[in-house]
């Protein structure tokens, strides 16, 4: 009994400092975001507590560092491209889940192998072919990017979802005639609603995250999502670290705000189709 | 459900068309574009052999950010497996508080690596940074180091703050690995005398080996796909130090415009990366063959 409380005790402290060191750089983002600069200058280090607490750092980076127009942009973009995702994976999912054809495991397999492929391997083609067609520095064209690429992920996850659904709610519809459109959108779609949560969840934080794809395919400052924009303000407030401090917490509440509340989908879902980042 | 053999199709047209374009075919033209001297923005470009594969292995910039590549894997494997695993079976036992634990370690997984790497920034800056200055205030000044302008330590820096994330992700992973360890085996075990590692050694991680699996694969992949956390931190400096593949592609076929020597070096990140992504594959695709 002795022994069992001692190494309770042994696992609060371990698990606690574990806590603190995983929160160390958040606290000193925090810190660094409500000090004025004449704080940060005359102060031996980061880490230490504020003296005062400022918060029109976060005013002046949503409006002076134009931190609203990159948000704005990302709901723009992650919006559509999460609904999009969604939607069209799962036409690809239900085809795969339910019916028996040649080429089902091939195409599978290249949803699959597409996902894991290093998106270095896409970065030209993709750039040229958006110059190519005119939608080069356009909500749409990364739109389009974002929904494709993420075809595969999201196709494999649906699938195998819908696969444990019992074949016999299918196959019943069938035999009473409904049609094929009628049982994906009435029967299957309803049935896997807890997978597109779960799926939406990380889509959305993924596609919120972007950062490689804005980089090559938007140009023009107006249309920049906050991931973006924050870098493009490391180069225009190199100074003023509390602006970019703050920046930086605005970009990162919407992500943990939707994983705290929907914690459990996305660990989930994480989980369950674990390969990406 | 043989009769009707187009419905299948009608279904997919739309997802593999979109695939197709903006996924399978680029993979296509980025390895003819490996053998041809395109320079981005000219109409015309020649076909030149093998001229980009024989430039890259001649090349010191290339060597060096494939050496950096290596750094990375052998920490992530190694070091952030281990660590992730640790902290998972730390957090999985039964005590208050324990889900509070789980989402504070699990909170950078959330973020994007460009908000990661500017938090890191303010950690890692060597005049006023936390790191340093933590160090000084408690008279350890000799372990204050200019880690991002250092080419020794450099790549190091990135790892620790890319590891911030990482070593959470494996936690999940095999947080969730342990749930399917059953708690009467592991009981049993204790019953029959064994000590808390045989337990662990003998019981619980041959459970985990499908865990094991698939959290080495995602951290291969993920160590060799390396590029935000790197381009936001150091653009791969000083002078090409910190460097790896993904940021070499990127500076040479969109700041030098070599596109075809570009398109070469995401060949060579392919290549090495394909070997792992059919481990997870064929693990993935047994996985499922033993549910359907």
């Amino acid at each position: 009994m002795r022994h069992r409380k001692f190494s309770l005790i042994f696992t609060y402290m371990l698990a606690t400092l574990i806590v603190i060191i995983w929160m160390f750089p958040f606290v000193v983002s925090l810190f660094t975001a409500v000090k004025p600069l004449d704080e940060l200058m005359s102060q031996k280090g980061l880490w230490l507590p504020p003296k005062s607490v400022h918060l029109e750092n976060f005013k002046r980076a949503w409006t002076e560092a134009n931190m609203k127009r990159y948000f704005l942009n990302t709901l723009i973009i992650t919006a559509p491209s999460v609904l999009g995702a969604l939607f069209i994976s799962s036409l690809a999912a239900f085809a795969l889940a339910w019916y028996e054809f040649k080429l089902n495991k091939l195409i599978l397999f290249i949803f699959v192998g597409g996902m894991l492929i290093p998106f270095q391997m896409l970065l030209i083609p993709v750039y040229r072919f958006s110059v190519n067609v005119g939608i080069y520095d356009t909500y749409l064209g990364i739109i389009l990017f974002h929904i494709s690429f993420q075809l595969g992920f999201c196709t494999f996850f649906l699938r195998n979802f819908m696969k444990t659904i019992p074949r016999s709610i299918f196959e019943a519809a069938l035999i009473d005639g409904a049609g094929h459109f009628t049982i994906y959108r009435k029967i299957v779609m309803p049935l896997v609603v807890p997978a597109l949560s779960a799926l939406g969840i990380l889509e959305f934080t993924w596609i919120w995250n972007d950062y490689l794809w804005s980089l090559v395919l938007i140009q023009s400052d107006m249309k920049k999502p906050v991931t973006l924009g924050l870098t493009t303000l490391q180069g225009q407030w190199v100074s003023d670290w509390s602006i970019i401090a703050a920046a930086a917490l605005i970009a990162a509440v919407v992500p943990i705000t939707v994983f705290l509340i929907f914690q459990r989908y996305f660990i989930e879902g994480l989980t369950v189709g674990a390969v990406k980042g | 459900m043989k009769s009707k053999t187009w419905v299948p199709y009608a279904f997919l047209a739309l997802p593999l068309t979109m695939y197709a374009i903006w996924v399978i075919f680029p993979i296509f033209q980025t390895f003819v574009l490996s053998f041809t001297n395109w320079d981005g923005v000219s109409p015309k470009f020649d076909l030149i052999g093998f001229e980009n594969y024989k430039r890259l292995f001649s090349d010191p910039y290339f060597k060096l950010s494939l050496n950096n590549n290596v750094k990375w894997l052998l920490a992530f494997v190694f070091g952030n497996i281990p660590l992730g695993l640790g902290i998972a079976l730390l957090l999985d036992q039964k005590f208050k508080g324990d889900r509070i634990y789980k989402t504070l370690v699990f909170l950078p997984m959330t973020l994007s690596f460009v908000v990661i790497g500017q938090i890191w920034s303010w950690m890692l800056e060597p005049r006023y940074g936390a790191i340093n200055s933590f160090f000084r205030a408690i008279g350890l000044s000799t372990f204050a180091k200019p880690w991002l302008s250092d080419p020794k330590i450099v790549t190091y820096a990135l790892i620790a703050a890319a590891s911030w994330r990482q070593i959470a992700y494996a936690m999940v992973l095999f947080l969730a690995g342990l749930k399917n360890v059953p708690r009467e085996l592991v009981e049993a075990a204790y019953v029959d005398g064994a000590n808390k590692w045989e337990r662990f050694w003998y019981v619980i991680l041959p459970m985990l080996r499908p865990a094991t699996i698939i959290a080495v694969t995602v951290n291969v992949i993920d160590s060799l796909r390396a590029f935000d956390i790197v381009y936001v931190l150091t653009r791969g400096g000083p002078f090409y130090s910190s460097s790896v593949l993904a940021n070499y592609m990127y500076i040479q076929s969109f700041h030098n415009y070599n596109m075809g020597y570009g398109a070469s070096i995401a060949v060579i990140q392919f290549l090495i990366t394909f070997g792992f992504i059919l481990v997870y594959l064929l693990t993935a695709l047994r996985r499922e063959e033993s549910t359907v």
